[in-house]
């Protein structure tokens, strides 16, 4: 096989380099003279937080921006890349983050989509199986062509995404955020994968913002923040700490100093517990749990097996099927968000979005979304108040550092972080008993992800009990007290925070049953 | 100065606003050009006709007043809407509430065919007059709100849409007052006639809205009806902005599922949202009623008592942007357009239909220009200010940059 073509027959990529990429959106310098390289056989991380450029930079790569400066060049040749398909046409492919797959077709379906067939306008399905076959060989990623995707498991899903990124010839792969959604051992085949593609003589580009994944499997890393190039550094020299120092500008604390606390008496009883999902089944397998003043306990468990489910029937959002819900020795099962509140519930839910917020409200009414009827904010619960709703709004603006033009502004123009700020201000303005927090820091930046979770152990000291829901181990690690497993709708397991290892989390993330 | 400006107005609000308002006028701008294309296809004047339609809808005292008359009942009805589209309920209901209302209105009033001794009793200046007047307005919302509120039921509770049940509901309101005014509250007088117009009797002084006759020297049919609904208009504008009602209304239109995360009962403000406009497009039809026509007559279609005020209506709190305020001078526009529209035909001899015509196309071109508007904002928008707060970013620059 000659030096320059990939196991796929394709040609290599022996170097892409971007140069002094500057892109402007009006008001912004998204991306601010860029310089950006990859070479075949590498994977070169892409770090930074939300709104640091570092998809607009790809963007512009893969032909879906184009550059207001800059040059890009493959192999040293200077190209323009107008469009996504002259950008496969280069030999660059991109794997989204959201899987672009039709769930109803099969794998060969899926990655003939879209491409001219052999035949015309017949679909030689058969030939694309056998090079599906082929590809999966070479580069060990187990897929039967003939699955419908919807019966594939996330992890696999990705594999045939990209499947279909090497048969369209991609030398140069795009990987945004491709862990985000994926189990530990989910991640350790990706990696196996990667690596195999790279020794192959593929380039890759590893977007995430995940530290630890970064230092893993790049063998340089670039950190992007507001727009510049800040740091380029070989992997083998880089620290999680200057890492994180360079992607949010200023000293983060990665480990929290959690002092043991003796948890006071139960607040929150659940006995088993059963719900039905959206889909019609049962979301929610009979889930037992105890929640004690003071403690966090994490809700860890790959999206969708119950976790939305669970946080719902507690926010009396969703009615249970059976089971008792005890909150402070009251009965509350199936009573409404409203009695909830009463009770002393709060609830960071986990649609910010579309739960948490009313977009086009603003920040002050958006502030007292569950009291605008109650004193301060109302008089006799008719006439709303607004100067105290200013007032406290203000205070909340302040003290949870949200950065806004004023509290007048519709919150939908705030970032994903100030949003999440305010919310974790209203719900905590309450003085919750016990507050419910689902994917709290999903989207929001390190700066911001570590002043929540700084807020949520002040909260846990002054004897909140707090249900934390996250897809995101490391954070249930770091702030958990207990911690239970989710898998399809029931709790297959507990550990204590000492005891806890990812591996054997990530092993009943999975569905196995470990004796702990 | 600057800061005096700062200090009463959001800025970007403001500018926002003047943004809007350019906008509109030019949509109407860009549908009178279109309209006048129509018109010189037709072989006449369009500078001409203009001229007539402005004629007709300003040029005399005894002009304006009628504007004011046919505006009057769009601005009720557009007041309305405004609650139920900010509440999220497309209510398309307003022929059917308002015919309904002014029912109810007609009937109250007319059950007074004498004063009651206990009213004239009471010290109060012309208190009988109030009194029947005011019982009369109520008896009209209530039965707009009530033939509203079927709609809004079944939509809550049975998940019916409401645009359906609505039109339906039109259709039923429409009949009932056919057979109503060929039955019992048939006209007297008409009872032993061979040929005879099912209209009710006519209401006692006592119970007719005042006519405004500070507006002009000449009699003129203004009303106190303007009044009323000018009066609604800011008492709408504060029950949307200013109370919790109006908050929880807003809410549910804006997003159902965080009104549910916060506690808001979603089925009792979407039944709030269409009570308050059936009973507002009700009014409109107690005050045509008692304050113009003093009788409820029928030619058989709902327009004959309506005029279309109830679709109308709709048109004019889009054009004045789902605001009570802004449907005071969208619904004086149209009323205008209407009054003019007679003008036109007698003077350029086009037919008054195209004023129809014309109605669409500012419909059009406004409805279109608020897309261009969400576009531009989006766009601002998408830029979110990002004042530093002193505290997060000590500068890094002179780290290791290789």
């Amino acid at each position: 096989m000659p030096e320059h073509l990939l196991p796929t027959g394709h040609r290599r990529i022996d170097q892409m380099r971007m140069q002094g990429i500057v892109k402007k959106f009006p008001g912004v310098l998204a991306v601010d003279h860029v310089d950006f390289d990859v070479k075949a056989g590498e994977i070169h991380a892409l770090l930074g937080e939300n709104g640091a450029g570092k998809s607009t930079l790809m963007k512009i790569l893969y032909g879906l921006y184009h550059q207001e400066e800059g040059q890009v060049f493959l192999n040293d040749l200077p190209v323009v890349i107008r469009s996504p398909n002259q950008a496969i046409q280069h030999g660059i492919g991109m794997i989204h983050q959201h899987f672009m797959l039709v769930p109803s077709l099969t794998v060969a379906q899926n990655v003939a989509l879209g491409m001219k067939s052999s035949r015309g306008f017949l679909l030689d399905i058969d030939m694309v199986s056998k090079r599906i076959r082929e590809l999966s060989e070479i580069y060990g990623l187990q897929v039967n062509p003939s699955t419908p995707i919807w019966q594939l498991a996330v992890g696999e899903q990705q594999r045939v995404e990209i499947l279909r990124a090497l048969y369209r010839g991609a030398a140069l792969l795009i990987l945004d955020e491709p862990t985000a959604v994926l189990t530990p051992q989910e991640v350790d085949d990706l990696f196996r994968i990667l690596k195999q593609m790279t020794a192959d003589g593929h380039a890759l580009i590893f977007i995430s913002h995940k530290l630890h994944e970064v230092l893993a499997i790049s063998q340089r890393i670039t950190v992007l923040r507001d727009g510049k190039q800040v740091y380029s550094i070989p992997t083998e020299t880089a620290t999680k700490e200057t890492l994180a120092h360079m992607m949010v500008g200023r000293p983060v604390v990665l480990h929290y100093d959690l002092r043991p606390i003796e948890p006071g008496p139960a607040r929150l009883r659940l006995e088993e517990v059963s719900a039905t999902s959206d889909r019609g089944d049962e979301g929610l397998k009979k889930v037992s749990l105890q929640l004690h003043a003071g403690e966090i306990v994490g809700v860890a468990g790959v999206s969708g097996n119950g976790q939305r489910e669970l946080a719902q029937v507690i926010a009396g959002m969703r009615s249970t099927s059976s089971g008792k819900i005890w909150l402070d020795n009251h009965d509350v099962t199936n009573h409404s968000p409203a009695a909830m509140n009463q009770h002393g519930l709060s609830h960071i839910p986990e649609a910010r979005m579309t739960d948490g917020v009313i977009k086009n409200f603003t920040v002050a009414e958006n502030f007292v979304l569950q009291n605008h009827g109650r004193k301060p904010y109302a008089w006799g619960g008719v006439f709303m108040n607004f100067r105290n709703i200013t007032r406290q709004c203000k205070t909340a603006i302040k003290d949870y550092e949200i950065k806004t033009p004023s509290h007048e502004t519709p919150i939908k123009s705030l970032s994903g972080g100030n949003i999440q700020k305010l919310v974790l201000a209203r719900e905590l303005s309450r003085q919750p008993r016990v507050l419910i927090a689902a994917q709290p820091t999903r989207g929001v930046d390190i700066g911001a992800s570590e002043y929540i979770h700084h807020r949520l152990l002040e909260e846990r000291t002054k004897g909140t009990a707090i249900l934390l829901i996250s897809e995101d181990l490391d954070e249930i690690l770091a702030l958990s007290d207990r911690i239970v497993v989710m898998y399809e709708g029931a709790i297959v397991g507990e550990v204590k925070r000492d005891q806890a290892d990812i591996r054997t989390l990530g092993l009943m993330m999975a569905g196995s049953k470990v004796p702990v | 100065m600057m800061a005096f400006v700062h200090r009463f107005f959001d800025t970007s609000k403001l500018i926002n606003l003047v943004l809007n308002i350019s906008l509109l006028l030019l949509a109407v701008g860009a549908a009178l050009l279109v309209g006048a294309v129509m018109i010189w296809l037709m072989d006449a004047d369009p500078v001409k006709a203009y001229q007539a339609l402005y004629e007709g809808a300003f040029g005399t005292t005894n002009s304006r007043a009628e504007t004011l008359v046919k505006a009057t009942p769009l601005l009720f009805v557009g007041i309305g809407i405004c609650v139920a589209f900010r509440g999220g309920v497309v209510n398309v209901g307003g022929e059917g509430q308002m015919i309904i209302g002014a029912l109810a209105a007609v009937w109250v009033a007319l059950s007074f065919d004498t004063v009651p001794r206990f009213l004239e009793n009471i010290p109060i200046h012309d208190f009988p007059h109030i009194f029947i007047v005011t019982a009369s307005l109520l008896a009209g919302f209530l039965a707009g709100a009530a033939w509203g509120g079927i709609a809004g039921v079944l939509k809550a509770y049975f998940g019916v849409n409401e645009i359906l049940s609505t039109i339906m509901l039109n259709q039923i309101a429409l009949q009932l007052m056919n057979y109503l005014l060929n039955g019992v509250l048939l006209d007297p007088d008409q009872k032993d006639r061979v040929n005879r117009i099912p209209k009710t009797a006519r209401i006692q002084d006592y119970a007719k809205l005042p006519r405004l006759e500070w507006f002009s020297d000449t009699p003129t049919r203004l009303h106190a009806g303007l009044i009323i609904g000018l009066a609604l208009a800011v008492v709408v504008y504060i029950l949307l902005w200013r109370t919790t009602l109006g908050y929880r209304i807003r809410a549910v239109g804006q997003s159902n599922r965080a009104s549910r995360y916060a506690g808001i009962n979603v089925k009792r403000q979407v039944l709030n949202a269409i009570l308050i406009s059936g009973g507002c497009a009700g009014l409109a039809g107690a005050v045509q009623v008692l304050g113009l026509q003093y009788r409820m007559q029928t030619d058989g279609s709902a327009a004959g008592f309506t005029g279309n005020a109830g679709f109308n209506g709709i048109v004019a709190a889009l054009f004045g942007g789902l605001h009570p305020i802004g449907t005071i001078p969208a619904s004086v526009f149209f009323g205008a357009l209407l009054i003019g529209a007679q003008s036109i035909q007698r003077e350029v001899q086009v037919p008054a239909s195209l004023i129809t015509t014309l109605n669409g196309l500012v419909v059009i071109f406004v409805v279109s220009s608020q897309i261009f508007i969400k576009r531009l904002t989006k766009r601002r928008a998408s830029v979110p200010p990002q004042p530093t707060t002193p505290k997060s970013v000590p500068a890094l620059q002179e780290e290791p940059t290789q």
